[in-house]
């Protein structure tokens, strides 16, 4: 969205705001990552992020998929933009993205069959991720291919790094381990509720809230500063 | 003759009671009864008791800190929480477990929606679904009450050290030489094998539970103290068990053998704590005359269905916490007409 | 999103009126994209499929391997309708397994002699959550399911995951009667889960305390997969006491 709402400075003055060019600047690689992460800020993609984030490896693997089918379907969809006509453009960047997912689908097959029957059906179901889609439509179809590529890895690493912090989490209370390596021992008693889906509810409402907390703590630092206190 | 004129306000004025004197009047309720648990489990219910108490102030005062609403320790609600988590759990929980029980429930129940009277769920009930969700084992691990020693040394599991699983209490019991007890709550007992623990025993609270659900006449006794002091809605209470006692019954008529007697129903379990103490929560249930009822009968009914029908041996925190979701809807749905105006329908 | 709100647009008229695509246009483009998908997928296919069968067979030789304690090499039986067994090409061109329905496959292990160590065959059982898939081990002399192993399942952990670990449980599966009847054709006495603490006879399975529904899926596997695999078995023991032929 942000681009509707920056004046960028390579724009070219076109009567339609949607339609200009970016330029590429560091912005166009952070935005993803931070200031309009996906999961953190757009709230977009909470299927996989609550299904598959029981293990860092299933959201490490779920979030790489989705950058690689973001990667892909951006890049054609961004080469292609003057060709597809308007009235034919969503069920074109379906086919498109369809056709990156099953080529991941294949590939994490091949990888790892222990992560392929982990993550399931959600390999699939990227297809109707709506971060790939609202990609493709808001930024790909409008933008060159070399800040379509640079976004679109933003995004699916803001994506990523999101998925691996719920995941991290759900992990270590839910299982005692990250990545697989134990942390705790034997005797850890497992938080049974973090790997199970109603855990990944609480662990992405637990990191909302910690970054609501922390973006409103920052816009009132400069008004008063006697309110910051010390937290672990 | 002249008196001095004595200025009194008239007799039929009151005052409000505020929330902190409600609110400390529940603890004064809560208090016989943290006794006798104390008393039947040992220093392993002190502990347990004094831990989610002191986990849910402390939550309290942080988020109540962290959101810039000062201290709201001195309405003593978070107390009631703290104290009736703590009454909830089996005596000999690892006191990490409750600590995190007590926070989610204080946290997740209650700060996060923003304080006393905006919590839609019972805080304390909140943190025990969460402990059993996260805990199944652990709070379903019973031990027997009265064992000697019990006031020198707590329980084995009580001191598990934190984020460890509890230590096997199995050798404990084992040790105490106590007959036939078989680690199974009443309630257990009822539901897997078909028999009925005696309903004085129940009644009087000699058997193995949570730490302050097992005797029904002192939580009787101190609920109807309250009601008699209007803290608390009678209608919920009877409501309650009204709706227990009308699903038990066919049942029990039916197939004496297998269901259990409206009796046992209304002793055992949780039943009679969450009736007086957690449904009748005032920010949680329906504050329409009617809708107290209705409120009642549902926790009641629901409570005994998912003990006769469901999964779990006890069903009283999923049908209050059920409840306090639908007490809005059954506000709105009870609404008394106003005096003087005629039944109109609502387009 | 503000962009499908139907915004007042300042100029009068709309500066670029989308000019009507002819319908020609349209298909070509979709064709065109549809031709780059096919070749994207077809190549991505063409490449992983013989590396995922080949790890899927390696994954289930490595199960079966394991399972049948003292065995190395493997060959696989198809159940065939009559009631026997016939040999199934194992390494015929990497499908092998996959292509027939798996439940109708028992794999037969043998030790670096070419003896018969034992036989496998999986079995499903629906459970708490959806279907639980075991690999058996089966004795073929004693006519008893020795072992097993849960290969698929979305059990609630901390419960439905004890049919792989609890000590006690695993103690039915290690000797679970599966004798046939008199006739041949079927069990002699169905498998059937039965309460925690009442199983009396060999062929009944102890539920797990707070996992019964996980316990009768395992229950139901291993009646489903021996009704099916044990009577062929049976009838081909000659064939399966074959060695294995050498690997190419």
């Amino acid at each position: 969205m942000a681009e509707t709402t920056q004046p960028g400075t390579g724009a070219k003055p076109t009567a339609d705001p949607f339609n200009r060019q970016e330029s590429l600047t560091a912005d166009t690689f952070l935005r993803g990552l931070w200031q309009e992460n996906p999961v953190f800020v757009m709230l977009l993609g909470m299927c996989p992020t609550l299904a598959v984030t029981n293990s860092a490896i299933n959201a490490l693997g779920m979030g790489l998929a989705t950058t690689f089918v973001l990667l892909g379907s951006g890049a054609l969809v961004s080469l292609l933009r003057h060709l597809i006509p308007k009235q034919v453009r969503i069920a074109s960047y379906i086919v498109i993205i369809a056709t990156f997912v099953t080529v991941v689908d294949y590939a994490i097959h091949a990888i790892s069959l222990e992560l392929y029957a982990s993550l399931g059906a959600f390999i699939q179901l990227i297809v109707v991720n709506c971060i790939i889609l609202g990609r493709a439509e808001a930024y790909a179809s409008k933008q060159r291919l070399l800040p379509t590529l640079v976004n679109g890895l933003g995004m699916g690493l803001g994506f990523t790094l999101a998925l691996l912090s719920l995941g991290s989490v759900r992990e270590i209370l839910g299982s005692g381990s990250l990545f697989g390596y134990p942390l705790f021992g034997e005797d850890f008693q497992p938080w049974l509720v973090m790997v199970l889906p109603p855990g990944g509810f609480f662990v992405l409402g637990a990191w909302l809230l910690l970054f609501a907390w922390l973006k409103q703590r920052r816009e009132r630092r400069p008004l008063a500063s006697a309110g910051a206190t010390s937290h672990g | 003759m002249s008196r001095p004129i004595e200025i009194r306000t008239s007799p039929h004025l009151k005052r409000a009671r505020t929330v902190p004197q409600i609110m400390l009047g529940v603890v004064w309720a809560l208090l016989p009864i943290c006794a006798f648990a104390v008393f039947q489990f040992g220093l392993s219910a002190l502990l347990l008791l004094v831990t989610t108490t002191a986990v849910a102030m402390g939550t309290e005062y942080l988020f109540a800190r962290l959101s810039g609403r000062g201290n709201t320790l001195n309405d003593w609600s978070v107390v009631i929480t703290g104290l009736l988590l703590g009454l909830t759990l089996p005596p000999g929980f690892p006191l990490w477990m409750a600590a995190v029980a007590a926070f989610v429930g204080v946290a997740l129940g209650k700060s996060l929606f923003g304080g006393l009277g905006f919590n839609v769920m019972n805080a304390a009930l909140v943190g025990r679904a969460f402990a059993q969700a996260a805990f199944p084992v652990a709070i379903t691990t019973w031990t027997p009450g009265f064992a000697p020693g019990r006031f020198q040394e707590p329980i084995p599991s009580t001191l598990t050290p934190p984020l460890m699983q509890p230590i096997p209490v199995k050798d404990w019991i084992g040790g105490l030489n106590i007959d036939g007890f078989t680690g199974a709550t009443p309630l257990a007992l009822q539901k897997f094998q078909h028999i009925e623990v005696s309903g004085l025993d129940l009644f009087t609270g000699m058997v193995a539970g949570s730490a302050g659900e097992t005797s029904a006449l002192l939580i009787m006794v101190c609920g109807l103290w309250l009601a008699y002091q209007r803290l608390l809605d009678w209608k919920i209470p009877v409501g309650v068990m009204l709706g227990a006692v009308l699903i038990a019954l066919p049942f029990w008529l039916l197939d004496g053998g297998v269901y259990p007697t409206p009796w046992f129903v209304l002793c055992s379990g949780g039943l009679m704590l969450g009736a007086w103490f957690m449904a009748s929560d005032m920010v949680g249930s329906p504050e329409t005359p009617w809708g107290a009822l209705v409120y009642g009968l549902f926790i009641g009914a629901l409570t005994v269905v998912i003990r006769l029908f469901g999964g779990l041996t006890e069903g009283i925190m999923y049908a209050i916490l059920l409840a306090n979701a639908a007490a809005p809807l059954i506000s709105a749905v009870t609404q008394p007409r106003v005096f003087g105006t005629r039944k109109e329908r609502r387009s | 999103m503000s962009g499908t709100l139907p915004v007042q647009t300042s100029t009068p008229a709309p500066a670029t009126p989308a000019p009507a695509t002819p319908g020609l246009a349209m298909l070509m483009t979709l064709g065109l994209i549809a031709a780059i998908s096919g070749l994207l997928v077809a190549t991505a296919y063409e490449y992983t499929a013989p590396i995922i069968a080949e790890k899927e067979r390696i994954a289930t030789e490595a199960a079966v391997l394991r399972i049948l304690p003292g065995a190395v090499a493997k060959r696989d039986f198809l159940i065939a309708a009559q009631g026997g067994l016939t040999p199934l090409a194992a390494n015929g061109d990497g499908g092998g397994a996959s292509d027939a329905a798996e439940g109708s496959i028992v794999y037969a292990g043998y030790d670096a002699q070419g003896q018969l160590q034992g036989l496998a065959f999986t079995g499903v059982g629906t459970g708490y959550a959806g279907p639980v898939k075991v690999l058996f081990a089966y004795d073929p002399e004693r006519q008893l399911i020795v072992r097993s192993k849960v290969l698929k399942s979305n059990e609630t952990p901390g419960f439905g995951d004890k049919l792989d670990k609890d000590p006690a449980f695993l103690k039915n599966l290690e000797a679970l009667d599966t004798r046939l009847d008199a006739t041949g054709q079927t069990l002699a006495n169905p498998i059937v889960t039965v309460k925690n603490g009442t199983k009396t006879q060999p062929w009944q399975i102890d539920a797990i305390t707070g996992a019964t529904l996980s316990s009768r899926a395992m229950g139901k596997a291993a009646n489903q997969a021996a009704q099916r695999a044990a009577p062929a078995i049976q009838r081909s023991l000659a064939l399966l006491a074959q060695p294995p032929r050498e690997r190419p």
